[in-house]
């Protein structure tokens, strides 16, 4: 993918958001350690947690909370 | 929580019975009194003070500016506002996940919000009331499909005929100008949750009247 047709698809992607059910920031916050916790244990993160894989596409910081704490699991005991 | 935004179903399942024993041990003392209970909350909170190190150094370019003191006192605030969260909801820990992995999320999420708003404290927001009227302009590249410049112009179209001025200034700060959501929210004296409530209603009238749904 050229790099126009990247930034492209990145800003169609922001103003129109994920299309499916999604969890609000509250919920995600709520939920986020169950989901990192199944997505580290193999599980089906996103069963478990529906509208977690949703929000995260469509919420830049909840998405880097999330990756912050999934990688912070794998860094500390 | 916000109505229009469409409930999901949450499935619990058992934890694992050595987390659900650590989750146990954790709340006993944390519950406690003496020694016991301050021994607990020095330990906890050297594990989020850990946390809110590690999630500013994962922001170092964020943080590039900020003295090496000033960043030790937000990673001090961090886990202590962390640590208040946290004695405060005991009661919602649900045995869901581990407890260290429940409790890092408070310093995580303190960190962040402090660094996203340290970095832009001398920052001017950058709304161009223009900037929907240039947008194409800025963006669309002349080697673009004829099919994605027309969803772009689409989309544009309906940002400023089906959008109201709220919705249209909350969209273009976050998407347009990339303005972190917690500085949004703390300049427009609202909160993250409630902006992405305005977000979240703007991008589905979006998806609506461009069919993108369909």
């Amino acid at each position: 993918m050229t790099e126009p047709r990247r930034r492209h698809e990145h800003l169609v992607a922001g103003l129109l958001g994920p299309s499916g059910a999604e969890l609000t920031c509250e919920e995600c916050f709520d939920l986020l350690d169950v989901y990192v916790d199944s997505e580290l244990a193999g599980e089906h993160a996103d069963e478990r947690v529906p509208g977690m894989r949703e929000h995260l596409s469509g919420c830049p910081a909840c998405a880097e909370e999330h990756d912050s704490l999934r990688d912070l699991q794998t860094t500390l005991p | 929580m916000p109505g229009s935004v469409p409930a999901v179903q949450r499935v619990t399942a058992p934890p694992g019975l050595d987390r659900e024993a650590e989750a146990r041990a954790w709340l006993g003392a944390l519950r406690g009194t003496g020694a016991e209970r301050d021994d607990a909350v020095r330990r906890l909170h050297e594990l989020l003070l850990r946390a809110a190190r590690f999630e500013l150094g994962r922001r170092r370019a964020m943080v590039a500016a900020i003295g090496r003191e000033t960043v030790d006192d937000l990673a001090m605030q961090s886990a202590d506002d962390a640590l208040a969260a946290i004695l405060s909801k005991l009661d919602d820990y649900r045995f869901e996940s581990r407890f260290t992995t429940w409790a890092y999320k408070f310093a995580i999420l303190e960190a962040a919000v402090r660094t996203r708003r340290r970095a832009w404290q001398e920052r001017e927001l950058p709304i161009d009331p223009d900037a929907w009227t240039t947008l194409p302009a800025r963006t669309l590249d002349p080697a673009e499909d004829l099919e994605r410049r027309d969803q772009l112009r689409a989309i544009i179209e309906a940002v400023r005929t089906e959008l109201s001025p709220h919705q249209r200034e909350v969209l273009g700060a976050l998407v347009l100008a990339e303005v972190p959501i917690d500085v949004l929210a703390e300049r427009l004296g609202t909160t993250r949750g409630a902006l992405y409530k305005t977000l979240h209603d703007a991008r589905r009238k979006l998806r609506t009247v461009i069919g993108a749904d369909s």
